[in-house]
Parts: C-alpha cells; sequence; structure tokens
C-alpha cells in the first residue's frame, strides 16, 4: 500500500517516513532501542558440542553433552517410545492440556517416585504438575518457593548442574551454597555437608540431587543419605529433590529412588523435579512433573492451584506430545516392562564403560588411583582432571569435555575407550 | 423477599460465572490463614499458609459446562476450533506431517538448541513478515521458538525488563485475560488503552489516540495482529496507519501479539498487514507468534518470538540474550510440534492444502456470524446486532452483561464467560437456533 512521505522532527532529528517498503535507510540512522544489548556469554556445557562438531579430526571425541549415545556413538531413540509413537500418530486430537498437564502422565510419573502402593498417593497428599522436563520443574518449584516463602534461602550443593544457580537467581530466591565434592578423594565432603546443613539457619530450602549427581557422579551412601534425612529432620529444612536419572544410574528405577524413600519414611514433606529427558530419552519433547508433599489432600489441592497460577502466566499449558508417549508406555504393562528393560541395558552400557576406562587407565601403568570412575554413578565422572589438563586433551586428542573434567561416559564406547584412556593417561601422568 | 428456586439457581450460577478475576499480581492477596483441623500437624507445613487460587475464568466455564448433564448444553467458552458436528479438529496436512516424522527413522528426539528448530524460527519469520520482507533478508530479525502464543510473550516481555529502558506496557482495554499476568510477572508495569466501545461494539479508536498520546515517549504498546480477543474488533488499515505513525512519533515500542494469522480472514498475508505496516517503516518491534489455532497445534505449545532489529548484529546480540532468558525456564523448547510445522511450511504441496485448511475454517466461522446475525434478525430480537458481522475471528463480544450471560447458562444450558464473549467456533448450523433464541430470552427479559 502507498504511504504519503512524509517527513517530521522526532527529538531534533529530521527523518523520513513512507517510501515502498526496502527503502528506508533514513529510519536506519536512528540508534536501536537495543544498542547496548551485550553478547551473552556463550552456555559452558553446549558450546562444547559446538565445537566438537566443527572439528574435522576423525579421531574426535565427545564426551561433553549430557544424552545418552549408544555403542556407535550414536544417539538412541527407545523401542518403547517408538512404539508409543506408532499408537499415538493421527489418533489423538492435539487440544489443550489443563494448566497442570495430563492427570495420567502425573498419576504414571508420581508412582515411580513415591512408590507403587505409596500411601501418600492414596491419600492424595501430592500437589503435582506436568512441567517441562527437570528445568521446568525445578523453576516452578523455585517460583513457588519465592512467592510463598520469600524469606527463604536455596542450598545447593558445590559443585551442580550449572543451570541450577540461573533457575534459583531468576526466581529471585537467594542463594547459599554446601559443601558436597570432595577433591582429594574425589568423592563426597560427608562431614563438611554435614555441618553446613547444621549451621544453615533452621527451616531453609536444601537442594538435593536424589542420585547420579551432576556433575560429579558422587552420591551419598544409604547409611550416609539417612544421617542427611536426621540432621535435616532436626533443623526443620525444606528437601527439594532434582531426580533427572531415575533408573539411569543403577539400573533399577526402585533402587535409585531409595532417597526419597527414606526422606518420606522419615516423615519429610518433599518437593520433587522428575524428567524423562534421560531414562525414556525424550530430551527434547521436554516432560517432567513437579511435585509437593503435602499435609492433606485439601493442601494437596491448594498448593497444585497456585503451581498451576505459575504455569499459566509462562506457557498456559505444557506439550501435549512427550506426556502421550510417557502415559502410553507406562500404562501399558507390556511396553513398561520394555521400557524397564531399555533403560537398565543404557545403565548397564555406561556401568561397562567405566569398568573399561578404569581397566584400561590401570593397565596403561597410570599411578594415579582411578577407583572413583567406578565409584561414581550415571552418566557422568568427575575425572579429578585441571582446566589445563583438559584443555590438552581437547587440543592434542580431539576430546571434548567440560573444563571442569567431567566426562559424560554415554560418549565412551568400546571403540573408543581405548584411544580415551591413552590419552586421559598422557595428560595426567606427569603430575 | 423469598427467593424462587429459579432465582436461587441464577444467583448460584451467577456467584460461579461472577468468580472474582485473578489479581494481576497473584501473590498479594495471599492471606496468611493457619488451618489446625488435623492437630497441628498443618502447622509443619512450610506453604501452610497458601491459599487456592481462584479458577482461571476462561477455563473454569469449560469445567462448568462438563458438569452439566442437559443434552442441549452448548460450551462457548474457550477459544479451540469445533467443526461442524461440534468436534476437535486436527488439519489432514497434519496428519500427513505426523506420518512422516513417525516413519523417519533416523530422528531422533535430541534437545532442540535453546532457541528452538532453526528451520521452524526462518519459516515462521518468513511467514509473518513476508518472505520479501527487508528485515528478513537482511537478517535482522531475532527468532526464537517458544511455547505458543503464552510463552512467546513471556519471553519476549522478560527481555524487554531487562534490557528495554522504558519498562511499562499499555494493554488494551479489554484484552485475553491472561496478558495482565504475562507482563507483571515479568517485570513490567501494566497500564490500559481504551480499545472497545460498549456503545458501539466497534473501536474507541478516539480513545486509543489519546491514551497513546498521553503514554511516556518509549512506552510498550501490546497491540493485537488481528482478531482481538476477545472483541473481534480489529482497526481498519487507515487506522492502523494511523496508529502507527502516533508511535512513530512517541517512539513507542509495538509488541505485536498474533495469534490468529490466517484464521481471522482466511489470508495470511492479510491478516499479517498491521505488522508488516509497521516492520516496512524500518523500525524496530517485537512479534509473538502462536500456531495454537491456525495450524491446531493447541496442545502441542508451538509458537516464535521475533525481535526485528536495526542490524544484523545487534539481532544477533539481541538473540545471545533472549537465550539467558530461555535457559532457566525451560531449557529448549519442545520439538514435537515445531517439527510439525517446518514440514508444512517448506513443502509447497503441504503449505498450499493448509492455506485451503485454513481459509475453511475462518469461512465456517463466518458463516456462523452471518447465520447468528439472520437468526436474531428474524426474532426480531431488539438492538443493532451488526457487529456479530462486522468483529472477526473466533471471538463475538455480543455485549451481553453478565446478568443477561447467567439466564442464558440457566435456562438454556449456554457456557460463555461472564464478559458476554462467545466462541464462535463453538456453533454450528444446528445449535445456532438454540443460541439465538437464549440471547433473544437474555435482551428481552433481562435489562
Amino acid at each position: 500500500m502507498a504511504m504519503a512521505g512524509r517527513s517530521g522532527l522526532v527529538a531534533g532529528r529530521r527523518f523520513f517516513l513512507g517510501g515502498s517498503s526496502g527503502s528506508c535507510t533514513w529510519m536506519r540512522g536512528l540508534s536501536s532501542w537495543w544498542k547496548n544489548v551485550e553478547p551473552a556469554p556463550k552456555d559452558p556445557i553446549l558450546g562444547v558440542t559446538e565445537a566438537f562438531l566443527s572439528d574435522p579430526s576423525p579421531d574426535k571425541v565427545n564426551v561433553g553433552v549430557g544424552a545418552y549415545r549408544d555403542d556407535n556413538g550414536k544417539p538412541v531413540v527407545l523401542e518403547c517410545v517408538r512404539e508409543a509413537e506408532r499408537r499415538i500418530a493421527g489418533s489423538a486430537n492435539m487440544e489443550y492440556l489443563p494448566m497442570g498437564g495430563s492427570v495420567k502422565m502425573v498419576e504414571e510419573t508420581l508412582k515411580l517416585a513415591y512408590g507403587e502402593d505409596s500411601v501418600f498417593l492414596k491419600d492424595k497428599r501430592v500437589a503435582a504438575v506436568q512441567a517441562l522436563s527437570g528445568t521446568g520443574a525445578c523453576r516452578l518449584f523455585a517460583d513457588f518457593q519465592r512467592r510463598f516463602r520469600p524469606e527463604s534461602q536455596i542450598y545447593i550443593p558445590v559443585p551442580t548442574w550449572a543451570n541450577h544457580h540461573n533457575i534459583w537467581r531468576d526466581a529471585h530466591v537467594p542463594q547459599q551454597t554446601y559443601h558436597y565434592y570432595h577433591a582429594e578423594s574425589r568423592g563426597l565432603d560427608f562431614s563438611a555437608l554435614m555441618d553446613d546443613v547444621k549451621n544453615a539457619p533452621n527451616g531453609s530450602f536444601f537442594l538435593l540431587h536424589a542420585c547420579a549427581h551432576n556433575p560429579t557422579g558422587v552420591d551419598p551412601t544409604e547409611e550416609q543419605w539417612r544421617e542427611i534425612s536426621q540432621l535435616i529432620k532436626a533443623k526443620g529444612h525444606f528437601p527439594f529433590f532434582d531426580m533427572a536419572y531415575q533408573g539411569f544410574a543403577s539400573g533399577d528405577p526402585e533402587r535409585d529412588a531409595k532417597s526419597i524413600r527414606i526422606f518420606l519414611e522419615d516423615g519429610h514433606a518433599i518437593g520433587i523435579a522428575q524428567s524423562y529427558a534421560k531414562n525414556m530419552g525424550l530430551y527434547g519433547q521436554r516432560v517432567g512433573c513437579l511435585s509437593v508433599l503435602c499435609e492433606d489432600e485439601k493442601q494437596a489441592v491448594v498448593v497444585k492451584s497456585q503451581l498451576q497460577q505459575l504455569a499459566r502466566p509462562m506457557y498456559s499449558n505444557p506439550p501435549l506430545h512427550g506426556a502421550l508417549i510417557v502415559t502410553t508406555i507406562l500404562s501399558d504393562p507390556d511396553l513398561k516392562q520394555l521400557w524397564l528393560k531399555e533403560v537398565k541395558m543404557m545403565a548397564d552400557r555406561i556401568i561397562g564403560m567405566r569398568a573399561a576406562l578404569r581397566e584400561n587407565l590401570e593397565n596403561l601403568g597410570s599411578t594415579l588411583s582411578w577407583k572413583h570412575i567406578t565409584n561414581q554413578i550415571g552418566m557422568f565422572c568427575y575425572s579429578g582432571m585441571t582446566p589445563e589438563q583438559v584443555d590438552r586433551l581437547t587440543k592434542e586428542f580431539h576430546i571434548y569435555m567440560t573444563r571442569n573434567g567431567r566426562i559424560s561416559m554415554a560418549g565412551v564406547t568400546t571403540g573408543n575407550v581405548g584411544y580415551l584412556a591413552n590419552a586421559i593417561h598422557e595428560v595426567t601422568k606427569s603430575g | 423477599m423469598e427467593q424462587t428456586p429459579c432465582d436461587r439457581r441464577l444467583a448460584t450460577i451467577a456467584r460461579h460465572l461472577n468468580s472474582p478475576r485473578s489479581e494481576i499480581d497473584g501473590g498479594s492477596s495471599i492471606s496468611r490463614l493457619v488451618t489446625s483441623a488435623d492437630g497441628g500437624r498443618s502447622s509443619d507445613s512450610v506453604f501452610n499458609h497458601v491459599v487456592r487460587a481462584p479458577e482461571d475464568p476462561i477455563l473454569g466455564v469449560t469445567v462448568a459446562y462438563n458438569k452439566d448433564p442437559s443434552p442441549v448444553k452448548l460450551n462457548l467458552g474457550v477459544g479451540a476450533y469445533r467443526t461442524e458436528e461440534g468436534k476437535p479438529l486436527v488439519l489432514n496436512v497434519v496428519k500427513k506431517a505426523e506420518q512422516q516424522l513417525v516413519n523417519d527413522r533416523s530422528r531422533v528426539k535430541e534437545y532442540l538448541p535453546i532457541v528452538g528448530l532453526a528451520e521452524f524460527n526462518k519459516l515462521s519469520a518468513k511467514l509473518i513478515f513476508g518472505a520479501d520482507s527487508p528485515a528478513v533478508l537482511e537478517n535482522r530479525v531475532a527468532t526464537v521458538q517458544c511455547l505458543s502464543g503464552t510463552g512467546s510473550l513471556r519471553i519476549g516481555a522478560e527481555f524487554l525488563a531487562r534490557h528495554y529502558h522504558q519498562k511499562v506496557i499499555y494493554i488494551p482495554q479489554p484484552t485475553w485475560g491472561n496478558h495482565p499476568k504475562v507482563f507483571s510477572l515479568s517485570g513490567l508495569s501494566v497500564k490500559t488503552y481504551r480499545y472497545y466501545d460498549p456503545a458501539t461494539r466497534g473501536l474507541d479508536f478516539r480513545g486509543l489516540l489519546e491514551d497513546l498520546g498521553s503514554a511516556p515517549s518509549g512506552a510498550i504498546v501490546l497491540l493485537h495482529a488481528c482478531a482481538h480477543n476477545p472483541t473481534g474488533v480489529d482497526p481498519s488499515l487507515q487506522q492502523w496507519e494511523q496508529i502507527r505513525k502516533l508511535m512513530r512519533s512517541k517512539r513507542l515500542m509495538p509488541f505485536f501479539d498474533s495469534a490468529y494469522q490466517g484464521f481471522a480472514s482466511g489470508s495470511l498475508d492479510e491478516d499479517a498487514q498491521s505488522v508488516r505496516l509497521f516492520v516496512a517503516d524500518g523500525s524496530e518491534c517485537v512479534v509473538a507468534q502462536s500456531y495454537a489455532k491456525n495450524m491446531g497445534l493447541y496442545g502441542e505449545r508451538v509458537g516464535a518470538l521475533s525481535i526485528v532489529c536495526k542490524s544484523a548484529d545487534i539481532a544477533s546480540r539481541v538473540e545471545s540474550q533472549l537465550k539467558i532468558v530461555i535457559r532457566p525456564m525451560y531449557s529448549n523448547p519442545p520439538i514435537h510440534g515445531a517439527s510439525i510445522v517446518a514440514c508444512i511450511l517448506r513443502d509447497r504441496q503441504l503449505y498450499h492444502e493448509w492455506t485451503v485448511e485454513l481459509k475453511a475454517m475462518a469461512d465456517r466461522i463466518i458463516r456462523m456470524r452471518h447465520q447468528l446475525y439472520s437468526a436474531l434478525q428474524e426474532r426480531g430480537t431488539p438492538g443493532d446486532w451488526s457487529h456479530i458481522i462486522k468483529q472477526i475471528g473466533m471471538f463475538t463480544f455480543t455485549g451481553l452483561n453478565s446478568k443477561q450471560v447467567a439466564l442464558m447458562t440457566a435456562e438454556f444450558h449456554i457456557y460463555m464467560t461472564s464478559d458476554g464473549r462467545i466462541s464462535m467456533a463453538g456453533l454450528s448450523s444446528a445449535t445456532v437456533p438454540h443460541l439465538a433464541d437464549a440471547m433473544h430470552a437474555a435482551i428481552t427479559h433481562v435489562v
């Protein structure tokens, strides 16, 4: 359409409006609203994969990002997922889910975390909503914590998944840290952890990794969990579990939920963020669940209504497809069995690679202790390597990982474990 | 005075439908209640003081509808398309696209990048701005995949609250019920501008110009790109041009909400004219797109946020900052819906089929408008009902008041929001007479 050419004065500068689209170079002379926007720092984890992809070397190995790979280094879509998708395609409509997400999906998901016969589920004491994978579940909880416990702080382990800090920061919840990883032993700094729990003001919120701690792979033993639970109880702290790896750690979902079950037995009111990204390989579908154990059914209804109030101005209601996959699998006994088998296969392959990597290093005659490779659990191994050693791995051997020395075991295969061990030995043997 | 049973029923329904809208700041009305029904255990809970949130007024309509056993009940509440048979619709192109995706064994379900599916982003920008738009050709648009319209609005608002100098947004009166909270939770302060004129059931253009004219320089202005929700009242192209000129002169930042492209007039290009008008003068703006209605992808949560910038370098920096907002919210967006959209938009044949199905949906709605108008004429219902055919898109702002709405629900089992908004998509040729009867009764019996 034609626009009359007009000139006018704005803030002391002449400018020319109009003309057909494409010829408004005058307007470009006005400065952008965004000229002061700084380029944001690259995400440290995702940046690793970018660098890997640009590397032309045939020997390159990606042990950076935490997505599962098979023994050929290929991403995997579980058979149970393919079958579920076949059943779903073309049959369902695409109407909005309720704000709290798929009721059926949430039901099945809570059984995994709380136990199939959990009295809390029977008594309807769990307020739960479908969330955007683990990130979304943590963020909803952080927003909820901010809104209803504005005076509270969150205690976050050192180290942790980097995005945890971003999540609680953007929710405007003040953060503190607690000791977790013990560098010398490459294990848990249990006494320092307990000290921090003790010294935190009563009623603090604690972020706990339910199993397969990210990035260290170091989990408390059952006995240690019991002690942590008792102390948290005595201090009246609120335990919030991030469970991103149920089933993926030991191969047995029940076993991986042990920490949560201990806390439930001890009478805590807990919160849980669950994710299907890894254990069902549904990464990009963004499927997860946030739950909060309440005093009774009435409070659970109330809390759920408030969680929904936080979701509505963020995305209105959660995505359908991933939820349909989860529901299809978990409510069909055969598909559920298939899933459990496939989860165990993934976990076993990783456990096998841990053993192989350690064995290789020991056979190369490394004088360092590599016990921690098999002591640690889950997708990640905190190797103990320094950033400088990691840089050498990348420059000299084309091995890509995050500079904190975290190795994604899912990227290790029978084909590259020897090469990897050799490279690690090379950069660590001089001390 | 004794209430008849009918009065009591009406009163109950009225109370239900008139339950207060959620506050703009959801937390402000929370009081510190302590319940002790369970022998003191509840005092252990750190969330004991939390009170139940009010029902979402729009979704609450469907809840009430579902409870009603009447065989003649009609749901004209939520804005999801329905066929003549009253059924939800999955477009044929969408089914074809899904089959393609399922059959492609090479596809994996890895994480998308934080900004989402790149191809989807490019195609979405082309769709709203036009493939020949200089902004697109010059790479001046930062586009990120988001969770439908809501998600796009939220990410855009968060970005503005962090990086834009004037943290106030003007929203039209009325607007979609969720808009105020999206913006206030993002950290923007929310003001309104006059939009709907109840006297004419049309645009209060003078009020709009006055209010935008007295907004502080640089303020953000929310504009419904087409098919205004809930009124169905859109500015004409000439009026859009006047709005554009005014906004440019005051350096107001346009934030378009485009939830109905193609769905309003039946033409994708026509429904994008307001947006393209603003982009054509070379300035910057923010656009939220949704594929919920026009591709029927409601539950898959597919949308895109675009920020049109002065240069490619700026757009790149803006994109990097958008990632910082997204990562701590949900890390990266869901893959399924965006893959379907990309599949359709990139394929000439599928794209064409989509435009045909889209036009069919829009045409059916326009037909319903004409049928309802005729039905009211036939009944001699008092008043001027031409706004039913003048308004556009999924919704009609009937002009009925909440008392009249309450009667329609109680006596005729018509479910709609108490502001008099009806979703035309919920009507069919078979049910138009029933609605016309209900409206006629409400107009003639309740003032």
